[in-house]
C-alpha cells in the first residue's frame, strides 16, 4: 500500500549510483533517509540526501534537474529499474514520495545507454539529441521573412496531431528504456511534428532523411519493442515512428537512392 | 529625494510622434555591410527565447556568433515553463485591439513605471512574432477552419493571446532553439553547453568580452567579442522558493552589474496568486497553477481563525468569499496583485487553510453544481491532474488550496532605446532586462518581449554600435583585465572550496530567502525593510566564514556552484530592500503598507516617483548609488489604475 496523505515514510534505503567521472568505475552506494514527508518529491528527497551527505563533509550527488514540472527534460533517473520510475505519464521530477513505502530500498541509476556517457553520478551526457536537431529539426525561415500568419492555415486536427508529438521534452528516457539504445521515438516525434504542418512540407524529405542519418550515427537500431512509449513522461505514440520510416523511405525513393531501412 | 538626471541614463528616445519612433530609428541607424558582418564578432549568454531568437537572428545576418548556457542544452531555458500565451496585437478577433491599445494596456499594467518609446515598439513587434513563430512551425491552438485561435487574459479587454495547449513557452522555445540548431549546424553560432558567464570584462568603458567557467571541468576561460549580449533571465530565485526553476540566478546580470551596469527597479517583482502552497520544509520550488481558474473557482477562508474543520463540514455562513466580499464587481477575477494581497492578509489573520494553514481555498463546488463535472473537467481536467499529482488530493472533491507566489522580475539591467546597458557593447535582453513592463508584467507579455527583444531589436540596434568598430582592433584574452578578472573568479571559487564552514549553500540561500520574503515580498513597509537591511548584512558575513562546499573544483560540483549564484542572490536581496526602501509610494507589484487608500489599494507619488532607479555599485550593495531616469509621458495620460 502507498502511503497516505500528509504521513512522514520512514527508515528508506536508497541504493544510488556514484562515479567520479566518465571514465572513473562507478558502484552503488547505500544512504539511509531515516523520515521524509510523503508530500516531498523524489527530487526533493535527493536534496535532503545531498543537504545530509554535506553535513557530514561528503559529496553531494550529482544529477541533472531544473524546472521540477515536468517540462524542461532535464531530470533522467533510472529508479528501480523504470525510467523516469514507475509513474506512468510522470518525469522523476514530478513523481511524489507518496508513492513508495516505508522501509523500501530504492535503487537510483543514471540512463544507461551508450550514446549518453555517464558525466558524474546520475549525470548523463544528452547532446547527442542536439545533434539530431541540427541537421534538419528545422523548418527553414529566416528572421523577418515570414508571411502573415493566418495565411498558412492548418486545419486543427493537424495541429493537434502535430502538437501531439511535439510535446517531447527531450528528456531521453526512451533511449534509456530501450534495449537497444535507440533514439526513434525522440527523433520521430519532432519528425512528426514538422512533417505534419504545411509549413514543414518543402523540406519534408530531406528532414527525414537527415534526421534519421545522423540518428543511426549516434544510436542503436530500433527493432520495435515499444519500451520507449511505456517509459516516455509525455506519452508520445509509437505511431510517430511509423510515420518517420514512411518519409524515410519515400525521401530516399526521391533520391533514387538504396533503401538502406526496410 | 530624487537625485538629479544622470547623463549615462539617456535613454536615446528616436524623434517623432510615438508611432512613428522605430521607422524613423530604423532609417537613421548605421548599417554593417553584409560582408563586413563577419568581421564581428558578438557574445550572446543565455538561450532562453531572447538569447536563443537573438543568437539565430545575428548568425543569420552574417555575424560571428558564440552562444553560451550553463545548460546542458538550449531547449532546456526556463523558458520552456511558460504555460499561458503570448500576446500580440494582430486584432485576428476584430474585437478593437490595435497597437495601439496593446501599448496602452502595459503601460497602464505596468502602473505607468515602463518607457512609452519602448513598450510602443514592443507592440509594433508583437505582430511580427506570431508570423515569425508561425512560419517555423509553432503548432499553436487552431480553430476548426484551421485560422489561429486566440484566448484572452487579464489586464486587457480583448482577446490577443496566441497559445500553444498549457505549453506555450515549451512550443515558442523549441522553436527558436530549432533556428538557433540550425545555425550551430551550418557554422553560424559556436554553442557552448554547460558553460556558466562568471565575469564580464570592461576596458577603457567599453565591454571587451566575458569569463566564463565550464562546468565540467571547472576551468576558466576569456572570450573577447565586439559585443556582449545577457539573455540569462530573471531573479525570481532570490526568493529561495519561486515558480522558477531551480537554476535561474542572477548572477550574469550581477556580475555585469558590479563592472559598470546599473541594475534599475530591483523592487520590481511579480507574485503570482494562484500557485500551489508550500507543503513541507524540504520543499525546493512552488508550481504555478494557470491563473483562468479563477474563472469558476470561488476564493475562500473559514470566518473564525483556527477552523480546522475541513472545507466540506464549514457550512456557507462561516466562510469568507474573500474577493467577493471585498471587490464584489471583479469578485474572483480581481488582478493579480489585488487577489495575492487578498489571499495574505488572510492567511496573516490566522484564518489559513490546509495542514499548515498557508493557503487559501480555491474552490469549484459550485462549479460542478452549475456546469456539471463534465463541463468543468474539459475546462481544467489538465490542472486538476497537475495539482492531484502534487499535492495527493482531488480538486473534484474537495476544494484546491492555493496561495501566491514569486513568479516574475521586473527589475533588471538598465538598457536604453537599443537594449545597450550604461556599459557600451553590453546588452540585455528578455527578463534580464527592465525595459518593457515597469512595476507590473501583464499576463503573456514576457514571451513577447524576449523574442521581441532576440528577432526584431537587437538584431537592428546592435549595428549602431558596431558599425564604428570596423577594422579597429579590440582588445584580446591576453589584456590584463581578462587576466584579472580570471584570477579574481578562481580566488572566489577557491574561497567557497576553502571556508570549510559548516552550512550548505542552500541552507543560506533558505534563509536568506526567508527574509526577501518576509520584508521585501508581497507587502513591504519602512520597519520591515529596515530590519531586512540590518539582518542581510550578517548573514552575508555568515556567508562567508561558515560555508561548506564539498567536493572539488575541478569537475563537475553542483554545491559550488551553487554557492557562487546565492553569494550574487546575497548582494542583490539588500540592494532589492533599498531600492523598496527608498521607493516611497506603492506601485504595481510594489506594496508599500504604508501608501495606500482607504480601500487598501497602491497609492503612487507621480510627482516625485515618475522615474526609473538605477542602481550604481560603489564597491558593496549597502553602498550603491541611485540615479534616476525620469519617466515622461508624452501619449499616455497618468491615471489612477483602478479595478473596482
Ligand atoms: C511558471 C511560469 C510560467 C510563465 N508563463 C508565462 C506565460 O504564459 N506568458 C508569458 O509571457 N510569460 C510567462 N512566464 C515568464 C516567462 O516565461 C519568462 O519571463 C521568459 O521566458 C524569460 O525568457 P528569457 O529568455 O529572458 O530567459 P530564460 O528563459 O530564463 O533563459 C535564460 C538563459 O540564460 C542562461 N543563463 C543564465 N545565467 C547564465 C550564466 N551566468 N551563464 C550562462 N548562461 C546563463 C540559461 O542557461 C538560459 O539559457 C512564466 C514564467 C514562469 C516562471
Ligand atoms: S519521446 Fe518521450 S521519452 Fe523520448 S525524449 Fe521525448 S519525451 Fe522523453
Ligand atoms: S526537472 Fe524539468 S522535466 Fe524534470
Amino acid at each position: 500500500m502507498t502511503a497516505s496523505h500528509g504521513e512522514h515514510l520512514t527508515n528508506l534505503t536508497l541504493s544510488v549510483w556514484r562515479q567520479k567521472g566518465p571514465d572513473a568505475a562507478g558502484a552503488f552506494e547505500s544512504y539511509r533517509i531515516d523520515s521524509i514527508s510523503d508530500e516531498a518529491s523524489f527530487l526533493e528527497m535527493l536534496d535532503v540526501l545531498n543537504e545530509k551527505l554535506i553535513d557530514e563533509g561528503r559529496d553531494a550527488v550529482t544529477f541533472d534537474h531544473d524546472c521540477r514540472e515536468g517540462i524542461c527534460g532535464s531530470c533522467s533517473l533510472m529508479i528501480d529499474g523504470q525510467a523516469h520510475g514507475p509513474q506512468r505519464g510522470t518525469a522523476t521530477c514530478q513523481l511524489h514520495m507518496r508513492k513508495f513505502k516505508s522501509g523500501a530500498n530504492i535503487v537510483i541509476e543514471p540512463w544507461r545507454a551508450t550514446s549518453f556517457p555517464i558525466i558524474k553520478d546520475l549525470m548523463v551526457d544528452r547532446s547527442a539529441f542536439d545533434r539530431i536537431i541540427e541537421s534538419g529539426g528545422y523548418i527553414t525561415s529566416q528572421t523577418g521573412g515570414a508571411p502573415d500568419a493566418n495565411l498558412i492555415p492548418v486545419p486543427k486536427p493537424v495541429a493537434d496531431a502535430a502538437m501531439d508529438a511535439a510535446e517531447c521534452i527531450g528528456c531521453g528516457a526512451c533511449v534509456a528504456a530501450c534495449p537497444n539504445g535507440a533514439a526513434n521515438l525522440f527523433t520521430a516525434a519532432k519528425v512528426a511534428h514538422l512533417n505534419l504542418l504545411p509549413q514543414g512540407q518543402a523540406e519534408r524529405h530531406a528532414r527525414a532523411e537527415s534526421m534519421v542519418e545522423t540518428m543511426d550515427e549516434y544510436f542503436g537500431s530500433c527493432t520495435n519493442h515499444g519500451e520507449c512509449e511505456a517509459a516516455c513522461p509525455k506519452e508520445i505514440s509509437i505511431d510517430v515512428i511509423a510515420l518517420m520510416n514512411k518519409d524515410y523511405r519515400k525521401a530516399k525513393l526521391a533520391n533514387r537512392k538504396e533503401i538502406a531501412r526496410s | 529625494m530624487t537625485t538629479a538626471t544622470d547623463p549615462r541614463l539617456n535613454a536615446k528616445i528616436p524623434e517623432g510622434a510615438i508611432a512613428d519612433k522605430w521607422n524613423n530609428y530604423k532609417e537613421d541607424m548605421k548599417l554593417v555591410n553584409p560582408n563586413n558582418k563577419r568581421k564581428f564578432k558578438i557574445i550572446v549568454i543565455g538561450t532562453g527565447l531572447a538569447g536563443a531568437s537573438a543568437a539565430a537572428t545575428l548568425a543569420e545576418l552574417g555575424y560571428q556568433v558564440d552562444a553560451f548556457t550553463f545548460h546542458d542544452s538550449p531547449r532546456r531555458a526556463h523558458s520552456i515553463a511558460a504555460q499561458g500565451g503570448i500576446n500580440a496585437a494582430k486584432n485576428y478577433r476584430g474585437d478593437g485591439d490595435s497597437v495601439h491599445r496593446l501599448f496602452y494596456d502595459t503601460i497602464k499594467g505596468g502602473d505607468f513605471r515602463a518607457r512609452e518609446g519602448n513598450v510602443h515598439r514592443l507592440a509594433e513587434v508583437s505582430v511580427d512574432i506570431i508570423d515569425q513563430m508561425v512560419a517555423q512551425g509553432v503548432p499553436f491552438a487552431r480553430e476548426y477552419g484551421g485560422l489561429l485561435d486566440n484566448r484572452s487574459f487579464g489586464g486587457s479587454q480583448v482577446s490577443r493571446t496566441f497559445y500553444a495547449r498549457g505549453q506555450t513557452g515549451q512550443q515558442l522555445l523549441l522553436g527558436a532553439y530549432q533556428q538557433l540548431a540550425r545555425q550551430v549546424g551550418l557554422g553560424g553560432v559556436n554553442l557552448y553547453n554547460r558553460t556558466e558567464l562568471v565575469d564580464t570584462v570592461v576596458v577603457d568603458g567599453r565591454c571587451a568580452g566575458i569569463v566564463v567557467r565550464d562546468l565540467l571541468t571547472g576551468e576558466l576561460q576569456s572570450h573577447a567579442a565586439h559585443a556582449v549580449v545577457l539573455a540569462t533571465g530573471g531573479y525570481g530565485n532570490v526568493f529561495f522558493l519561486s515558480t522558477n526553476a531551480m537554476q535561474c540566478n542572477v548572477t550574469a546580470a550581477w556580475r555585469a552589474h558590479r563592472k559598470g551596469a546599473m541594475f534599475a527597479n530591483p523592487c520590481y517583482t511579480q507574485i503570482h496568486p494562484t500557485c500551489i502552497p508550500q507543503s513541507d520544509p524540504t520543499q525546493s520550488k512552488l508550481t504555478l497553477m494557470s491563473e483562468s481558474l479563477r474563472n469558476d473557482g470561488r476564493v475562500w477562508v473559514p470566518l473564525n481563525p483556527g477552523d480546522a474543520r475541513p472545507a466540506a463540514q464549514i457550512p456557507e455562513s462561516e466562510r469568507d468569499y474573500v474577493l467577493e466580499r471585498l471587490y464584489p464587481s471583479y469578485g474572483n477575477l480581481a488582478p493579480r496583485d489585488i487577489a495575492s494581497r487578498a489571499a495574505k492578509r488572510a492567511v496573516d489573520s490566522g484564518r489559513g487553510v490546509g495542514p499548515l494553514k498557508n493557503g487559501v481555498n480555491l474552490d469549484f463546488a459550485a462549479a460542478i453544481e452549475r456546469l456539471g463535472k463534465d463541463v468543468v473537467q474539459e475546462r481544467y481536467g489538465n490542472l486538476f491532474e497537475m495539482y492531484e499529482r502534487i499535492s495527493g488530493e482531488n480538486p473534484y472533491d474537495t476544494p484546491m488550496r492555493i496561495y501566491p507566489a514569486t513568479h516574475y522580475t521586473m527589475g533588471g539591467l538598465w538598457v536604453d532605446y537599443e537594449l545597450q546597458t550604461t556599459v557600451p557593447g553590453l546588452y540585455a535582453a528578455g527578463e534580464a532586462n527592465f525595459s518593457d513592463h515597469g512595476a507590473n508584467r501583464l499576463g503573456a507579455s514576457a514571451l513577447m518581449q524576449g523574442l521581441a527583444d532576440g528577432y526584431f531589436v537587437l538584431p537592428y540596434t546592435i549595428g549602431n554600435e558596431l558599425a564604428p568598430l570596423l577594422n579597429k582592433p579590440i582588445p584580446g584574452t591576453d589584456h590584463p583585465a581578462f587576466k584579472l578578472a580570471e584570477q579574481e573568479a578562481r580566488d572566489r571559487y577557491s574561497r567557497y572550496l576553502g571556508t570549510n564552514g559548516k552550512r550548505s549553500p542552500d541552507w543560506f540561500h533558505r534563509e536568506l530567502g526567508k527574509i526577501i520574503w518576509d520584508n521585501c515580498g508581497m507587502e513591504r513597509t519602512q520597519a520591515g525593510l529596515t530590519q531586512a537591511l540590518a539582518d542581510l548584512p550578517p548573514l552575508y558575513e555568515e556567508f562567508q566564514s561558515d560555508l561548506r562546499v564539498t567536493g572539488d573544483g575541478a569537475s563537475i560540483n553542483q554545491t559550488l556552484e551553487k554557492a557562487g549564484r546565492v553569494d550574487d542572490f546575497f548582494q542583490l536581496g539588500m540592494l532589492m530592500c533599498r531600492d523598496a526602501l527608498e521607493r516611497n509610494e506603492s506601485c504595481g507589484g510594489h506594496f508599500r503598507t504604508e501608501y495606500q487608500d482607504e480601500e487598501g489599494e497602491a497609492k503612487r507619488d507621480d510627482e516625485n516617483f515618475a522615474h526609473v532607479a538605477a542602481w550604481e555599485w560603489n564597491g558593496d550593495p549597502m553602498a550603491a548609488i541611485r540615479n534616476v531616469e525620469p519617466l515622461e509621458f508624452e501619449t499616455v495620460h497618468l491615471a489612477t489604475r483602478s479595478y473596482k
